[in-house]
């Protein structure tokens, strides 16, 4: 477990006081995947280089399992960072090495013996999916593929803790998935802490388990990914939400669709977190003899299952409709709201 | 054709170019390890460096700022005592080394500087977290991760210390200048001017070349 008790940070510039990171205290589990959100400026960059203290904090504690960070002396910190694995933004590799040889550069620092560095580059190259591209320079990569090698780089000395620094803003959506599935697959395999911060609603969507969202240096709202999307409290959530679900702007059209479908009735469905109702429309299909037209809607998968909101018109005579509403209502996990026409 | 070259001996032009290679090989190895320890030094105790250093950081820049400002044949005069108590003698290619090294060390210091700032500091910053040493950053990432700059730095360098070393053989260090300059200039031979200009735009051209060529090999960017 990491708890991190207190912690700030004020830069003094032009002898102006910017508090960056303000009294913030948070526990993160082992083995969970745990996401920090924030607008930029929002200080979770200074947070995270906080923890391996690439930055040394104002005030405050960091543990992280038996060890403080926070009071360890340089030659301890320096050999503690080795067990504390880091990704960043912009890859940060070595142009003038190659791929093996930048993924070695931990290794090297260390002290591994040859044979045995060859042996786990080699283990590193094929987990992340480079194998062939040993020989390549950063230069002859793209952007996916080095942050392939930063991942494996960061995972050479057997880190019990990942920090991913922003580790998919600078690729694009597809190359983000790929990364993020390659995050997950090395939590799973690996049974690593994952400390991830980010500006993308949809990363913290789709591979963490609990969230941080982060504004002027505190954190402003906390908990599992699922409570924060289908509850969000504060005005920037809110925000982060409407980034992967859309703006809520159907209540302003259900009556524009009461209007235009006044067949049957007008059902809202919401998902929150399913995973065994997820075919709940084919199941109401052949249970029932009614037909089901879907006017409206948005699901996204998180890691804690399905999340979003379906509007549909049941079609059918009343007694079908009812019996399919009242399965809805008490077979499943799925919460209905019913309108007009019914 | 015979006639115009009649003047020139062989023997001494071979003895000529021979003394400045020695001079400018030998001064610009010197160069070379004062100049990255200079510019380390810069760069190190510079603001938000790892060794930072307000006035080590000054005082090593009044340094290297004040010999660059001091006209190489200046120089050597005010190191006459200097080079005499280390050489034993100020004739000859040997005793223009250190007056060579001490006015270009500086000038390449101030390069391996620049060269430096250029590295990333994420890169930098991502050895840190690893746990690197700083004797492991300056060898395993800065070094080499602005090896490019420097080696183009030193040619610029290398190509400075050949004029120099042509300077320094005009007040009887030895090499092509002294040649040039004694035999030629100062007979009325030109031919044995002529001779040594182009050899010596010859080494100039030699040492782009091979520093173009290695700069070239090593950027893998």
């Amino acid at each position: 477990m990491i708890s991190i008790e207190g912690l700030s940070k004020i830069f003094t510039s032009d002898k102006k006081k910017i508090t960056a990171v303000d009294d913030l205290t948070l526990s993160i589990n082992e083995g969970e995947i745990f996401g920090v959100i924030g607008y930029s400026g929002a200080g979770k960059s200074t947070f995270v280089r906080l923890l391996n203290r690439l930055e040394e904090p104002t005030g405050g504690r960091v543990v992280m399992g038996e060890k403080e960070i926070t009071t360890l002396n340089s030659k301890a910190l320096r050999l503690t960072r080795q067990d504390i694995g880091m990704i960043f933004q912009h890859f940060n590799l070595l142009w003038s090495r190659t791929v093996e040889d930048n993924i070695a550069f931990p290794l090297e620092i260390a002290g591994i013996s040859k044979t045995k560095r060859k042996e786990k580059v080699q283990n590193l190259i094929n987990l992340v999916g480079l194998s062939g591209r040993e020989k390549a320079y950063p230069s002859q990569l793209s952007g996916g593929q080095k942050q392939r090698v930063g991942i494996a780089r960061a995972l050479a000395n057997d880190p019990k803790v990942l920090l991913c620094d922003e580790a998919t803003s600078a690729l694009d959506p597809e190359t983000t998935n790929s990364i993020l599935d390659l995050l997950v697959d090395i939590n799973e395999k690996l049974g690593l802490t994952i400390i991830l911060i980010t500006h993308e609603m949809h990363v913290i969507r789709k591979i963490c388990n609990r969230v941080a969202v982060m504004e002027s240096g505190k954190i402003v709202e906390q908990g599992d990914v699922l409570d924060v999307f289908s509850k969000p409290k504060q005005l920037v959530t809110k925000k982060f939400v409407e980034q992967v679900m859309g703006t809520n702007d159907e209540d302003d059209s259900m009556d524009y669709l009461l209007q235009t479908y006044e067949e049957g009735k007008i059902v809202r469905l919401h998902f929150v977190g399913e995973i065994t109702n997820q075919a709940l429309i084919s199941q109401l299909a052949k249970q029932f003899e009614i037909e089901i037209n879907i006017l409206q809607g948005k699901i996204a998968q998180t890691q804690a299952g399905a999340y979003g909101t379906l509007i549909v018109q049941l079609e059918g005579n009343e007694e079908e409709i009812n019996k399919a509403t009242s399965f809805i209502q008490d077979e499943t996990s799925v919460e209905m709201e019913g309108f007009g026409n019914g | 054709m015979g006639d115009f070259f009649s003047n020139l001996d062989t023997q001494d032009l071979i003895e000529a170019t021979y003394e400045t290679f020695y001079m400018t090989i030998v001064s610009l190895a010197g160069t070379l390890i004062l100049g990255i320890m200079l510019g380390l030094l810069l760069y190190m105790t510079d603001k938000d460096g790892i060794w930072q250093n307000k006035y080590l950081n000054l005082i090593t820049a009044a340094v290297v700022n004040v010999f660059r400002a001091i006209p190489f044949i200046i120089l050597i005069l005010l190191l006459f005592p200097f080079t005499n108590l280390l050489v034993g003698t100020l004739r000859g290619p040997t005793a223009a080394l250190p007056a060579l090294i001490i006015a270009s060390a500086p000038f390449y210091g101030r390069l391996v500087e620049i060269a430096l700032k250029e590295v990333d500091k994420g890169v930098i910053e991502a050895a840190k977290s690893m746990g690197a040493k700083t004797r492991t950053i300056i060898f395993k990432v800065l070094l080499p991760e602005s090896m490019p700059a420097l080696v183009s730095g030193l040619t610029v360098t290398a190509i400075a210390l050949i004029g120099y070393t042509a300077m320094a053989g005009a007040i009887g260090a030895g090499g092509l200048g002294n040649y040039a300059y004694y035999f030629g200039f100062q007979r009325r031979d030109w031919d044995i001017v002529l001779v040594s200009t182009v050899l010596i735009v010859i080494i100039v051209f030699l040492f782009q070349f091979i520093g173009d060529y290695i700069t070239k090999k090593l950027d893998k960017r």
